[in-house]
């Protein structure tokens, strides 16, 4: 046996062997706290949110038998047909019919706080299916904005002590409220529904998406593909950089002086909306999809080019292809950020109070985050709730965008 | 100075002859007054050492050498007589007669039967689906590639081993029916049995198309070509017949080279 140790088998070399060893140990400790701690904060987020959000989706109703045969309404489905039928209800009396049933059923105290808008919905019914005034029918119809706060142990002690008699005698629950997926912004937040503003944002999405993705990939190609590497090229690359770190409010400035003086009727619309997000949104396409390009393996538009390939054939036929699954990440990480994005249509007027849902891109409508910073800005408590609502549906389409996304990608990607 | 040495090679017609060709990577002279004749049905090796500029001789052939910005040909350089930079032929129609082999296998990430069926789809040259299978299996064959793939023509075609893949980039080049093939180090980065296959197909290829192959390896050259081109510097010091560069040069150089003295 020789006496020589090798180097590294001295115990000195153990020794920052072991030391090694530790340091490792401690970074992928201090790694996966980084993970944990992320997701508490998610989950923590989600927990609250949801059991807030629950609220959102419910709403305190009381049910009213209402016996049309006494009523003494008109039930001639030729006039219920027609456009103004609601006006015809109501000056046939069915707001009065409604007070009347519904004093009878919760008494002079708990009819007062029917909600004040209630017969409408009693006039929606009777319209879709005039047959129900042949006899009696129950309507489940919501409660004022206070007694709602009162069932839920808030607003003053009489109220609270009104909605708990009445709910202790079957008169006043807490129900699931899918009107809520279907209805638009009102005053009263027992009135409130989301609709309004989803349809917003999809009309808006569409249209950003329909502007921002052909040209955010026809000026990423055109870059990478055709144009020359000069001082010009150069210069818009920089440009096209720092639009994309451009604050968001600055293009709302944009589309308000540009687009708004451009069609000045459509102020609050999704065309305009929808024009105004694309500007924010192309420069982050034409960045990730000129990376996308990029990546593309010069061997393929070489094989490609050396049997006989035109230009325009090795882009469409080979990188394209090869790139889309990129293209679309970025161009769905733009549409996200365009999602969210409230701030810019604040300047085009996106902020009104719109009571109906927008029937096509040039009537006024409002999107998703620009409803929930209106309802977080209402003092009426009964929007808190609904406001938790709305960002949980915000955060639903959001996923469901992202979830498209990547199934696109998944189809699209090709190995080699 | 160098005088290129043309030995009496005139028992054979020249497919693309080259005159005084210079190529330029901005101010880097890459190729310097290269004159020689591609012979039809021969095949004819470039050897050198690296970066000799061979491979950049080979791509000006096919004016692959476009794609590069700042490259610039000077000279003359015909295919049957037609001179491919200056005269109206297009670089499309040049690239479906002069084909092109890589250095790497490359593949397009798309099944095996439409690398084969997509030059001969872009060029017309194929109408119906019958049409188009027979154009596989005819290109498939020819690059000795058919009896492995036969079952499998949907796989894709990166799936397929090195040695494989580069015959499918062979039979891809074929499928289009080309005039000259230009290969540019096949089998650099194959293994020796699949170096083997290749050379044994341009072997049964040479007697139907014009071969250009540039390779860094003495014995390939001397195995599967019929005229040898030895380039230094970016000049091409000799050219003549296989037997005669490797038993018998005229140049010190080439006989420095082949010895192993450089290289």
């Amino acid at each position: 046996m020789s006496d020589r140790l090798a180097p590294t088998r001295t115990a000195e070399f153990e020794a920052r062997l072991k030391k090694r060893y530790a340091a490792e140990r401690r970074f992928k400790m201090a790694g996966l706290g980084a993970i944990l701690f992320s997701v508490g904060v998610l989950a923590f987020l989600l927990v609250t949110m949801g059991f807030n959000g629950i609220g959102g989706f419910q709403r305190a109703e009381m049910n009213v038998p209402i016996d049309f045969t006494q009523a003494g309404l008109s039930g001639d489905p030729a006039v219920l047909a027609q456009p103004d039928a609601v006006q015809t209800l109501e000056a046939q009396g069915l707001p009065s019919i409604v007070d009347f049933y519904a004093e009878q059923k919760l008494g002079a105290e708990g009819a007062a706080h029917i909600s004040a808008s209630a017969w409408r919905l009693v006039a929606d019914r009777i319209i879709d299916d005039p047959a129900i005034l042949r006899g009696t029918a129950t309507f489940s119809l919501p409660a004022s904005a206070k007694l709602a706060a009162g069932l839920n142990g808030e607003g003053s002690p009489e109220m609270r002590a009104l909605a708990t008699s009445l709910a202790q005698q079957g008169k006043l629950e807490t129900k699931l409220d899918l009107g809520f997926l279907e209805r638009a912004d009102a005053t009263d937040p027992q009135q409130v529904g989301i609709w309004g503003a989803l349809k917003g944002s999809m009309l808006t999405m569409i249209v950003t998406l329909l502007m921002a993705f052909p040209i955010g990939v026809m000026a990423a190609l055109y870059l990478e593909e055709y144009a020359a590497k000069n001082r010009w090229t150069d210069l818009i690359e920089v440009s096209i950089n720092n639009l994309a770190a451009v604050p968001s409010i600055i293009f709302g400035l944009l589309g308000l002086a540009v687009f708004l003086w451009i069609f000045p009727n459509m102020r609050s619309a999704p065309l305009i909306g929808g024009m105004t997000l694309a500007l924010m949104t192309m420069p982050v396409i034409v960045i990730s999809g000129r990376n996308a390009i990029k990546a593309v393996p010069p061997s393929i538009r070489d094989g490609a080019l050396a049997v006989g390939a035109s230009p325009v054939q090795v882009v469409f036929h080979h990188v394209l292809p090869l790139a889309l699954p990129g293209i679309l990440t970025g161009t769905i990480i733009g549409m996200a950020r365009a999602l969210g994005e409230t701030a810019p249509l604040l300047m085009i007027g996106m902020r009104a109070f719109v009571a109906t849902p927008p029937q096509d891109f040039t009537s006024p409508a409002t999107v998703l985050p620009v409803q929930i910073f209106l309802w977080s800005d209402e003092i009426d408590r009964g929007f808190v709730e609904r406001t938790s609502a709305a960002i949980i549906v915000l955060l639903v389409f959001l996923l469901l965008m992202n979830g498209l996304a990547i199934y696109l990608r998944n189809r699209f990607e090709k190995k080699w | 100075m160098v005088t290129v040495v043309h030995p009496n090679l005139e028992d054979t017609n020249a497919k693309m002859s080259a005159r005084d060709v210079s190529v330029f990577y901005g101010d880097k002279k890459a190729i310097d007054d290269v004159s020689i004749d591609i012979p039809t049905k021969y095949v004819t090796a470039f050897i050198g050492p690296s970066g000799c500029g061979k491979s950049t001789f080979l791509r000006t052939l096919n004016r692959m050498n476009d794609t590069i910005p700042s490259a610039r040909v000077e000279g003359e350089i015909t295919l049957d007589g037609e001179d491919i930079y200056r005269s109206k032929m297009d670089v499309v129609q040049l690239r479906a007669r002069v084909g092109m082999v890589f250095q790497k296998p490359n593949p397009f990430p798309k099944s095996i039967y439409d690398n084969v069926a997509y030059g001969p789809k872009i060029h017309g040259l194929v109408g119906s689906k019958s049409e188009i299978d027979e154009v596989v299996e005819k290109s498939l064959r020819r690059a000795g590639l058919w009896m492995e793939v036969k079952d499998r023509l949907e796989d894709s075609g990166t799936a397929l081993s090195g040695g494989q893949q580069q015959r499918l980039c062979i039979a891809r080049a074929i499928a289009v029916d080309p005039e000259v093939i230009l290969m540019d180090e096949p089998c650099s980065a194959l293994d020796p049995i699949a170096t083997a296959k290749i050379e044994e197909l341009i072997d049964e290829l040479s007697g139907r198309y014009a071969i250009v192959i540039v390779t860094h390896s003495m014995q390939q050259a001397a195995r599967v070509s019929q005229r040898t081109a030895f380039f230094h510097l970016g000049k091409m010091v000799e050219y003549g017949r296989t037997s005669d560069i490797f038993t018998n040069p005229l140049e010190k150089r080439t006989q420095d080279y082949i010895t192993g003295r450089y290289g």
